[in-house]
């Protein structure tokens, strides 16, 4: 053993045992992790939110230094960025300005012209300012951000914003910082808008930039009701000079004193701004987020077979993201600071992690064999993939340790994150995942094991297999049976859940319902958060109305509040249209005359109409009513960037002036009064905001159509109308090429393995089961029943015994009837005549009911040279065994009668002898005869060993036979002996049904047999045993072997059919026949009597079904398939699905699945007959059909049984039968009630235990 | 298991691929079509090949200005018109390239085949361009043994084949010859004018991108590869 395996060994067995611990302790150990992450991540509160928002910090003014570059330990609450100096100090100069006293004969226009016009003297005074003393003289021109030049792209801005020496904006830029421009122009409003960009931008507009304070403060409007001006001059200053700021701040508010104005003055604001995200940056970003999701999307889509696929996403993915948190925090913590950009090198991190253990190990986990405990898989499942796992592991931390060597800071960086990022998450992934996946590996067993609870209610529970090793972890087992996962990429075939979607959608009309209530929320929204819309209406007449809606209203007696809002009619007022928003003038002036007057009485040389402009604390840091984006968009018109910088905003200068209407009346323009004083500008400027809303609802409801357009389009080419033809036709996975997985790694082998009842010595030709027992006959006539010990729930049966028809000790005989049986076929049976085969059946055992075992070994050595499978094929009468049968019998013939004395009563039985009026010894001699061939041509064959079975049915312990000589047989099944026969018939027996004591029997020729099982009990007790078939099944008696039983032939109808019957089904006490006349009959069971005769198939009809719900499905050779209402007789639906012959039929709740010769399943919506899907199968497959829930379905196929889900229309799995599965086919497919399916195989019969985790998928 | 079995078989599967094919609706004929497969694939690769030589030509302009004014997102096509369009060329070919010469060398490439690795792959792609573009190297040797590194270890990581590493050396070199030809003969220009750094990024990132491509159009590949198996299978 080399190094390598034992190092090998010793992880599995570590992984094996983490595994058991994982699973058995799942609460502690998930509060552990919880625990232990939390406390990983709890240095990430330390640092800083992420986000682009600029942040603040704020100092004083007066010792106010630039900061050094060197970072000092003792200033804590100092931000790290606040080093050196800043890019620009800004500077504003706040003015508020009015004409007062307000005069009924202004236009509304006077309200701004005048005190815009003062901008041009204040510029001047602010240039021309010069600061001297001993130090020498300052003027502006020394101290300001001299910028050269506007960005290449910004040619319209030219004529606005300063292009060389000092950044200096003002409203006055609009007009070249002319006097002259503004005097001259008409209209001022125009220009100003003219300015503005055509998109949707609301913030960092030009307007924003020159007027320095949020568009709608400025009052430049027509409908300005304060008629107060606002509106900035910023000075950008490069290096800051506190004596030349003093004294122009001084020098401000002598010449313009702002006199109840308390504005504090001695802070000054940092802020940092944050890297701008442009777009240009954002689209590398987005996409390689768009590839992480890509990635995850395509990992978590490989989660499957578990119980809830996207619990374990989730958790795959917390895993990833906590782990990536931990090793950030984790870092923190040790003292690296994150430098790099967290967003940019996330995905490249979780990339990095990635989801693939995860992933690997839910796939292990969930293929271990699923009857084992929880604990056991999770640790199995474990340690498979523990060497793969760990060497994944080393290979990451080995490439990420020679990154860590590149020597490049940033790669360093990054390394060292995702080192400790790798680490914590395998501790993640080996403790929080591993658990999560137990508890759902639970969850799944539970809820299996509720759904079998009531079969398996009174067994022992269920035993793991006693085989598996326990405590080592097993080597994978080298199985024959394969279970084939899916592969992934023909996944996507879920048609149905698009169509459930579709329907649901349809059906609620969701969508026309969400859309309209969207609508009407968005243009809610919409119009309550307009700057023009709702709102501002409202507050408008809010404040109109009430006298406290004005600001500093407080101390206005109520009285005087009343008076003017009646006024609206006022002659003097043009506003017609708008006149609630716009009221008349004079009394409004007046009140806020009276308050103001009231609240700044005492201010010396304060006209009287002064008070109109108010200070408030808003007006203190007016700039953060901005934009956060405004400076940096400033600076970028200049090609500055702030990014990772700050600027310093000095406090604001404060300016009030004050203008009489002359100067108002002055400085007009002469187009300002021949303008309607009002309703034109104030519409256009309307129309201009309603324009932009209209513009925005347009694009929303073309945006919307367009998407459900979209929608409907993505829909019309993905749903076409014929599901599954479009579709990936499913690809059953052949055994030869193992489903090697994409890593290189192929899941651990079987879990299941069919359990193969081996005994007959020809292909099985009937099966009949009623949940406890099992019959089977071969072609050979062996009819062996199969009982199931009641402690093999893990799935063992268990042979109970073996009887044969035919003797095997002369198997030669058996071999030649084979070779009749296979050519004759089932049309032609008198045939066997053709053969002059000379036969003789020998003695049974002695002992009947010997262990099979014994049998086996010699069935197995007389057949294994000629497969059954061959002996379809050669044309008839190609074999003679004549010679070889002679020979054989004459081996046989001796110990044949010395070792079993046959009782020659026996062989001279009366031909006549229907009712073999049995007792135990008769019994056990019926089947001993010898016979000649020639004696039985007369058909006078005593127990009739010639014919063959061709249906069977089996209820409570009692088989019932019917052979193709018309002769219908009741064998007890428990001691195997023959209780009573009719030989009423001539005519073989195509169907049989037995349902409750009533055995129905269909001929070959068309005639329909009634017979009814007497039983005469000499004790009088009837028991019950066991648990009967399916629940709504009568519960079939049990005769005791004392029990005299009796076959008594109520009814026969001789011509039922014209042509031989086909198909017999009984159900709910009712017996349908189908037959090759193109006809369905429908019988009531009690008396026989023909109740419907259903017309309707243009071909035979070969399948049939019908339940206790009384939903009739029949299925003919023209490939149609009717669904029928046995009450009232009519034809509910009728398709056509496939070419060729219908071959089977199973309904369940919601659908009929149908399968044809054509090797195609339909499904089809059993109420309305929409076909919803259809699956091609293999070639030779579809014969057999089993419905086990409502959502599984199971094909009988090539050597092999395939599980389909029926929702989805997905393959779940295919389970092989054995090793040579070319050839044979599972022709009969029978579904026992304990979610297990018995199946033909040839020669063998097949038991497949339905893994319980088809049906966890969720 | 006698000849007669193996006849029967064979008839069966014949009239099963004739029904088959029958029944296979467009999309699925389609698909297997040979001809219109290949220029489905040619086209997707196509298709990546832009979006990549977008996104990626973004990041390089992007290390060489500093803040973008707001109404440049045409600098998304401030490379030559011609430039996304010949990689996305230059990726459909080698796209189909790699599963051709795999065919051809008859040594199926079986490592990590699916989406979610793929995704994987293009997404480190993309991390090493970010890395050459954002991070700040000492010098170009350092870029250029780290890229390198890089690249070997994305082959390393989602290849592992012999062809695809010679393929993908052949190619960058091939396509860096190509680029320095143009830009000799000035029909081509990059910002910064230092033609070592050109020299030492370019074949790497070629190397990476060919890798890249060349399992997306492995994974392309495949779909017609599982439909041909099938078809051998019945066959």
């Amino acid at each position: 053993m080399t190094l390598r395996e034992q190092l090998r060994e010793k992880i599995s067995a570590a992984f094996y045992r983490h595994g058991l611990l994982c699973a058995s302790y799942p609460v502690p150990i998930i509060l552990f992790t919880s625990a232990s992450i939390l406390t990983c991540c709890y240095p990430l509160l330390r640092l800083p939110l992420p986000g682009t928002g600029p942040v603040e910090f704020t100092t004083g003014v007066r010792d106010y230094s630039v900061p050094s570059h060197e970072p000092h330990g003792d200033l804590g609450e100092r931000p790290d960025w606040y080093r050196g100096p800043p890019v620009a100090y800004i500077q504003q100069v706040l003015v508020k300005a009015a004409v007062s006293p307000w005069d009924s004969s202004l236009v509304p226009v006077d309200v701004f012209r005048s005190p815009l016009g003062r901008v041009f003297s204040l510029l001047e005074e602010i240039r021309n300012h010069v600061h001297s003393d001993s130090s020498g003289s300052r003027s502006l021109e020394s101290l300001c951000l001299q910028v050269t030049g506007l960005f290449p792209g910004l040619r319209r801005m030219q004529s606005v914003l300063p292009e060389h020496g000092c950044l200096l904006v003002s409203p006055g830029n609009y007009w070249q910082n002319q006097r002259e421009l503004f005097d001259s122009d008409p209209d001022l409003l125009k220009t100003i808008q003219k300015h503005e960009p055509k998109g949707l931008h609301t913030s960092a507009t030009l307007r924003d930039l020159l007027f320095g304070v949020p568009g709608k403060y400025t009052g430049v409007s027509h409908y300005n009701r304060k008629r107060v001006v606002t509106y900035t001059i910023t000075v950008v200053l490069s290096s800051y000079d506190a004596r030349f700021l003093g004294s122009l701040r001084a020098r401000l508010k002598q010449l313009h004193p702002s006199a109840n104005c308390s504005l504090r003055d001695d802070h000054m604001v940092h802020v940092h701004f944050k890297e701008e995200i442009g777009i240009a940056e954002l689209i590398p970003l987005v996409t390689t987020y768009i590839i992480l999701f890509a990635y995850i999307y395509f990992s978590t889509r490989k989660i499957d077979m578990v119980k809830s696929k996207w619990g374990l996403a989730l958790a795959a993915v917390v895993t990833v993201l906590s782990s990536l948190l931990m090793s950030v925090g984790l870092c923190t913590l040790f003292g690296l600071t994150p430098t790099l950009n967290g967003g940019e090198i996330f995905p490249y991190l979780v990339v990095v992690i990635g989801l693939e253990n995860v992933l690997v190990l839910t796939k292990s986990v969930v293929s271990t064999p699923v009857d084992l405990e929880v604990k056991l898989r999770i640790a199995q499942g474990l340690s498979n993939e523990s060497w793969s796992i760990m060497k994944n592991m080393a290979t990451e931390l080995c490439i990420i340790l020679i990154g860590y060597f590149t020597l490049v800071p940033a790669i360093q960086e990054f390394c060292l994150f995702a080192v400790v990022g790798l680490v914590s998450d395998f501790f993640l992934q080996m403790f929080f995942f591993t658990t999560v996946l137990s508890i759902d590996i639970r969850r799944m067993e539970l809820a299996d094991l509720n759904r079998r609870l009531p079969a398996e209610a009174g067994l022992p529970p269920p035993k793991p297999g006693p085989l598996r090793p326990r405590e080592v972890p097993p080597p994978p087992r080298p199985s024959p049976h394969t279970i084939t996962l899916q592969t992934p990429a023909f996944r996507n075939l879920r048609l149905p859940k698009r169509l459930r979607v579709v329907y649901f959608l349809a059906r609620t009309r969701l969508a026309q319902r969400i859309i309209m209530a969207g609508t009407v929320i968005w243009i809610g929204i919409l119009v309550y958060t307009d700057p023009a819309g709702i709102r501002t209406y409202l507050a408008a007449q809010v404040s109109e109305q009430s006298p406290l809606g004005d600001s500093g209203g407080a101390g206005l007696p109520p009285h005087l509040a009343v008076a003017p809002v009646f006024r609206g009619g006022d002659p003097t007022s043009t506003l017609s249209i708008h006149a609630a928003p716009d009221p008349t003038p004079l009394p409004e002036n007046q009140s806020q005359g009276h308050h103001g007057s009231g609240r700044s009485g005492p201010l010396p040389q304060a006209p009287p109409a002064v008070p109109q402009i108010t200070w408030g604390a808003e007006d203190e840091e007016g700039w953060r009513r901005l934009s956060f984006r405004h400076w940096p968009s400033l600076f970028s018109y200049y090609n500055i960037t702030l990014a990772k910088r700050y600027i310093s905003i000095l406090p604001v200068i404060p300016v009030t002036v004050h203008l009489s209407p002359q100067e108002a009346i002055e400085t007009r323009h002469p187009q300002d009064t021949r303008h309607p004083p009002l309703p034109v500008p104030k519409v256009s400027a309307d129309l201009q905001t309603d324009l932009t809303l209209y513009k925005v609802a347009a694009l929303g409801l073309a945006a919307g159509v367009l998407l459900v357009l979209l929608l409907f389009c993505l829909y019309r080419v993905l749903c076409p109308r014929n599901y599954g033809q479009n579709g990936v036709a499913h690809g059953r996975r052949r055994r030869g090429d193992l489903p090697c997985d994409d890593y290189g790694y192929s899941p651990p082998i079987s879990e299941i393995s069919p359990l193969l009842l081996r005994g007959h010595s020809m292909d099985i030709e009937c099966l009949a089961s009623d949940g406890m027992l099992l019959a089977s006959c071969c072609l050979a006539g062996q009819i062996r029943v199969w009982d199931r010990l009641s402690s093999s729930s893990s799935g063992c049966w268990e042979q109970r015994d073996g009887w044969d028809g035919m003797s095997s000790a002369t198997e030669p005989e058996g071999f030649g009837s084979e070779g009749c049986d296979c050519a004759i076929g089932r049309d032609s049976l008198s045939e066997d005549e053709a053969y002059p085969v000379r036969r003789r059946t020998a003695l049974p055992w002695p002992t009947l009911f010997t262990d099979q075992p014994d049998l086996t070994p010699l069935i197995d050595t007389n057949f294994t040279c000629q497969p059954p499978s061959h002996l379809s094929t050669p044309p008839r009468g190609g074999f003679d065994f004549g010679g070889l049968v002679e020979r054989a019998y004459m081996e046989h013939e001796p110990p044949s009668p010395s070792a079993y004395p046959a009782p020659s009563s026996a062989s001279s039985s009366p031909p006549s002898g229907a009712k073999l009026q049995r007792s135990p010894s008769l019994g056990d001699a019926a089947g001993p005869l010898i016979q000649d061939r020639a004696s039985a041509a007369g058909g006078q064959a005593a127990a009739d060993w010639e014919s063959s079975v061709w249906a069977m049915e089996l209820r409570g312990n009692l088989i019932a036979a019917g052979r193709s000589s018309g002769k219908l047989e009741l064998w007890d099944a428990v001691e195997g002996s023959l209780r009573c026969r009719n030989e009423d018939g001539v005519s073989g027996i195509t169907a049989l049904a037995f349902l409750n004591n009533r055995i129905v029997a269909a001929r070959l020729n068309g005639s329909l047999d009634f017979f009814t099982v007497e039983i005469k009990k000499p004790l009088g007790l009837l028991q019950y045993r066991g648990p009967p078939g399916r629940g709504s099944m009568p519960p079939s008696p049990c005769y005791s072997s004392e029990d005299v039983i009796s076959l008594q032939l109520t009814r026969s109808i001789q011509c039922a059919h014209q042509k031989p019957i086909t198909v017999l089904r009984a159900a709910a006490g009712r017996v349908v026949t189908g037959s090759q006349d193109h006809t369905v009959r429908v019988y009531r069971l009690e008396d026989s009597c023909c109740l419907f005769t259903l017309q309707g198939h243009s071909g035979g009809i070969t399948a049939i079904y019908i339940d206790q719900t009384m939903v009739l499905a029949s299925g003919g050779q023209d490939g149609a398939i009717c669904l029928w209402d046995v009450l009232t007789g009519s034809r509910v639906s009728h398709v056509y699905g496939h070419r060729g012959d219908v071959t089977s039929l199973v309904c369940t709740n919601s659908c009929v699945i149908s399968s044809g010769l054509d090797d195609l399943i339909c499904i089809w919506d059993r109420s309305t007959g929409i076909k919803l899907y259809s699956i091609q199968q293999e070639v030779g497959c579809g014969a057999s059909l089993g419905v086990i829930s409502e959502s599984l379905l199971v094909t009988g196929g090539q050597g092999c049984v395939s599980f389909w889900d029926l929702n989805f229309g997905d393959l779940l799995q295919t389970v092989y039968l054995g090793q040579s599965s070319d050839g044979q086919g599972v022709r009969q497919l029978l579904v026992l009630d304990n979610a297990a399916i018995v199946c033909d195989f040839g020669s063998e019969l097949s038991l497949v235990y339905v893994p319980s985790v088809l049906e966890k998928l969720d | 298991m006698g000849d007669s079995t193996v006849t029967r078989s064979q008839q069966q599967l014949a009239v099963s691929q004739q029904t088959q094919q029958h029944q296979q609706g467009p999309y699925v004929s389609v698909i297997t079509n040979r001809t219109s497969n290949l220029v489905i694939r040619g086209a997707m690769l196509f298709s990546v090949g832009v979006f990549l030589a977008l996104v990626l030509n973004l990041l390089q302009v992007q290390r060489n200005v500093t803040l973008f004014p707001p109404d440049v997102i045409s600098s998304i096509f401030s490379s030559a018109w011609w430039v996304p369009p010949c990689c996305g060329t230059a990726s459909a070919m080698i796209g189909l390239l790699y599963p051709c010469i795999d065919g051809h060398l008859g040594e199926p490439h079986k490592f990590k085949r699916e989406w979610s690795s793929v995704m994987r792959c293009v997404a480190v792609f993309v991390g090493i361009n970010h890395a050459s573009a954002k991070v700040d190297f000492a010098n170009n040797i350092q870029l250029s043994l780290t890229l390198a590194a890089l690249s070997i270890g994305l082959w390393w990581t989602f290849d592992r084949s012999r062809s695809g590493f010679g393929l993908g050396v052949g190619i960058a070199l091939l396509a860096t010859l190509a680029t320095q030809l143009l830009v000799y003969n000035g029909v081509f220009k990059y910002t910064s004018p230092d033609f070592l750094y050109i020299r030492s990024w370019l074949p790497c990132i070629f190397f990476a991108g060919v890798i890249t491509m060349g399992n997306i159009g492995r994974q392309l590949a495949l779909y017609e590869y599982k439909f041909i198996q099938e078809k051998t299978h019945q066959d």
